[in-house]
């Protein structure tokens, strides 16, 4: 059985140039909604898959739902750090206790919109045990009113420039560093010196979750169990990453929006493609009928068209990627629920991503055309020879 | 004119495949223009109680996480134009577990003022009296009540998680009104089980003003008066604090924007695609109807009143569709989805997007159609 060459499809695309276009470009716009959505909810996925360390445990208060809820007294602090298998960097035992709060900060541009970011107060063993860097100025002093702030939540609000200052607690802290934390979600936060924030914020000693590195991945299992079942810590240990992945439920509302947006505009590209088929079909009547004279099977016509309409499909995802593809990489923000605060990303446009487009718009070129083409092959030799 | 209404209707049923077709993708795309719409609405242009006009929400400055000193609101009482303050804590917690439905805001309060502030519900008078004898009483939203099933006497158990206690309430009032979708209990009653270094702290005043004037002043009255203490607060209107919320989740304004673009363009394609179609398709008749005597206005004006009218009902269908569909919406979630109402004034403007969409996509091909010449169009093939 001989297939219809793909060159007979591509030239009838080419000749109803106009129609080929604005069909595709219907379907671009439906890839390119559902891209970017994807995007951005890939580009949280990805920041909050790389925040923590698998050896890290985070230690809260039990119950506490997030460290901003969370209490950790400074006795209870001691006794954690006194545990079999934590790791040891220079002989000090790899814990970090710290203070969590919400401070408010505009929006670059639009003043008038405040966000609540994440504040975290920590010592220098809680940055040495995170992968971070500083990218300009320098890291705070102790027992100095400084701060420094994430890369991310620096290209998103405003006042966090070196030499800014940002009021919180007993005074105003100046920004003297801007830090890298790679795609993690420290970047959407200030960090702060660890025992001027407490006192600062009126808690005493008291301190809202400590971080705990173990030895290896048996220990970390083993801590883990051992804080979580002492009765009279009445702490829980959670791995640092499963408290970030667990954040992804943020991302929950706009990623239903965006499948929902998505699914109704892909019905509505589907039409479109649907009636470009059917009028390209009725338009070849008289070429359909030569095709079956010419020997070629009615399955052969029904592949033909499919194909066909596969083809102009393709052409709408390449141009759907294309749209997002600018996307990619341009920070942007999310409310996270867990936190109070929001997390600051970006775009990711991979190719993963458009991977995904293009199999998107595959499936609605298919879904459009299998009617057009079954009306195509059932057609009868003599009737469509006769017309005109 | 109106003479050309048959044959016009007649177009539009002759290629009934094509033009269901049509109908039907300019529905879906006027549906999800229709729901966004609804949605950015109940965003940013929420319709307001008048009473709401009035209202205040003083928080710590810092942000909504910091608690200030429960002395302010006797201080914020004394200037002039405060007709009334409450305190109004977010207690948060687990109601059962966290489905959905069990997840409604629940807010520690001083009841005896609670409905004096929050004028825009209504409640039985002996409920009310219930609710403000019973200390370990709470008042249900009715939606939330109906929800939940919540009947009055029945009693509930909240597990604190923000607060160190689990509260055990009995519900002893079901208010109604415009977003009923909250619970208050006695502030009291939360304040005794706390241990001490929580007692004593608040989230945020409700300020009701005496005139919808007196609310920009009342604002900057009360954060002068706290701009040295220890605990410098932020008012701002009821209006202004809920919009801070929906700013909070992201970037929604340009997110809504930006689909209804992309969908707005995208239904220009298809239904523009769809009316050049359909007139190449009819080159060679409309040389006909020249040769018989009509003129190129009456061609050009049939073939684009057939297209509004085809958009137009695609828009209706739509825009009944999201009025279907927010219902549904708000029948699963009242909580979330209580302010996704379409307002009235969206219809016309959705319907005469439609027929603007109608006009544009046809007003090209119908052009070159009616400029044809009658003998170049006898001779197309179509």
């Amino acid at each position: 059985m001989a297939a219809i060459p793909l060159f007979y499809n591509l030239r009838n695309l080419k000749v109803r140039k106009t129609t080929t276009i604005m069909t595709a470009l219907g379907i671009a716009l439906t890839v390119a909604v559902l891209l970017g959505i994807w995007a951005l909810v890939q580009g949280l996925q990805s920041s909050l898959a790389v925040t923590g360390d698998p050896l890290h445990l985070l230690v809260m208060r039990q119950g506490s739902t997030s460290e901003l809820v969370s209490i950790v007294t400074d006795e209870k602090f001691q006794a954690l750090r006194r545990l079999e298998g934590i790791a040891r960097l220079d002989g000090e035992p790899m814990v970090s206790n710290e203070v969590v709060t919400v401070v408010t900060l505009p929006l670059r541009g639009d003043p008038t919109q405040e966000g609540n970011i994440n504040l975290r107060g920590l010592a220098p063993m809680g940055i040495k045990m995170r992968d971070v860097r500083i990218a300009e100025g320098r890291w705070f002093e102790e027992g100095k009113r400084e701060i420094v702030v994430g890369r991310g939540l620096h290209a998103i609000r405003a006042g966090t420039e070196i030499g800014d200052k940002i009021e919180f607690g007993r005074g105003a802290w100046e920004v003297v560093g801007i830090f890298d934390a790679g795609k993690s979600a420290f970047n959407s936060e200030v960090w702060a010196p660890g025992a001027l924030a407490t006192s600062d914020l009126g808690r005493g000693a008291t301190r809202s979750s400590v971080l705990v590195k173990a030895e290896d991945a048996v220990a970390a299992q083993a801590l883990l169990n051992r804080v979580s079942d002492d009765q009279r810590l009445m702490l829980e240990a959670k791995s640092e990453r499963a408290y970030y992945e667990a954040q992804m439920t943020s991302a929950m509302p706009v990623w239903t929006l965006g499948i929902f947006v998505s699914a109704i505009m892909a019905i509505g590209s589907c039409f479109a493609a649907m009636n470009t088929m059917y009028t390209a079909v009725a338009r070849r009547n008289r070429e359909i009928g030569v095709l079956q004279m010419l020997g070629f099977s009615r399955w052969s016509i029904l592949v033909s068209f499919v194909f066909e309409s596969l083809l102009l499909s393709l052409l709408g995802g390449i141009i759907g990627c294309l749209l997002v593809l600018p996307l990619n990489g341009v920070d942007t923000r999310m409310g996270n629920f867990v936190t109070f605060s929001e997390t600051t990303f970006q775009f990711e446009v991979g190719l993963k991503t458009m991977a995904i487009g293009i199999a998107f718009a595959a499936f609605l070129g298919v879904v459009g055309g299998v009617l057009p083409a079954r009306m195509a092959s059932r057609k009868d030799i003599l009737s469509s020879l006769r017309d005109l | 004119m109106f003479k050309y209404i048959p044959l016009t209707f007649r177009n539009l049923l002759r290629n009934r495949r094509r033009t269901i077709l049509t109908v039907l993708s300019v529905m879906i795309s006027l549906f999800l223009l229709s729901l966004l719409f609804t949605v950015y609405t109940a965003f940013y242009h929420r319709e307001r109680p008048p009473e709401q006009a009035r209202r205040l929400i003083t928080r710590h400055k810092v942000s909504l996480t910091h608690v200030i000193p429960e002395y302010y609101g006797s201080r914020i009482e004394a200037i002039s134009g405060v007709e009334g303050v409450m305190v109004q804590n977010w207690f948060g917690g687990i109601y059962i577990d966290d489905r959905p439905e069990h997840m409604f805001a629940r807010f520690a309060v001083e009841a005896d003022k609670l409905f004096d502030i929050y004028t825009e519900w209504t409640i039985p008078p002996e409920q009310l009296e219930a609710f403000l004898r019973d200390r370990q009483g709470v008042a249900v939203g009715k939606s939330i009540a109906s929800q939940n099933n919540l009947t009055l006497g029945q009693r509930i158990t909240i597990k604190g998680d923000i607060y160190p206690v689990d509260l055990e309430l009995t519900v002893r009032a079901i208010f109604e009104g415009r977003d009923d979708t909250v619970t208050f209990f006695h502030r009291k009653y939360l304040e005794e089980g706390l241990p001490e270094g929580y007692k004593g702290n608040v989230g945020i005043f409700v300020i009701q003003a005496a005139t919808t004037d007196d609310v920009p002043r009342i604002a900057r009255e009360v954060d002068e008066m706290f701009r040295n203490a220890p605990q410098p607060t932020k008012t701002e209107s009821a209006a202004a604090f809920e919009l801070a919320f929906v700013n909070q989740l992201g970037n929604i304004k340009l997110f809504l924007l930006s689909i209804a673009g992309a969908v707005v363009f995208t239904i220009l394609l298809v239904s523009g695609n769809t009316v050049a179609m359909s007139v190449r398709e009819r080159i060679r008749e409309i040389g006909v109807l020249k040769t018989l005597g009509f003129t190129s206005s009456v061609v050009l004006s049939m073939i684009i009143v057939e297209a509004i009218a085809m958009a137009l009902l695609g828009g209706v269908l739509g825009v009944a569709l999201c009025f279907a569909v927010t219902q549904a919406m708000r029948n699963v979630m009242v909580s979330f989805f209580s302010g996704f109402v379409m307002p009235l004034w969206g219809v016309p403007l959705c319907l005469a997007a439609a027929a603007l969409i109608g006009l544009l996509s046809s007003v090209i091909p119908a052009t070159i159609a009616s400029r044809t010449q009658i003998t170049e169009a006898l001779r197309h093939t179509g």
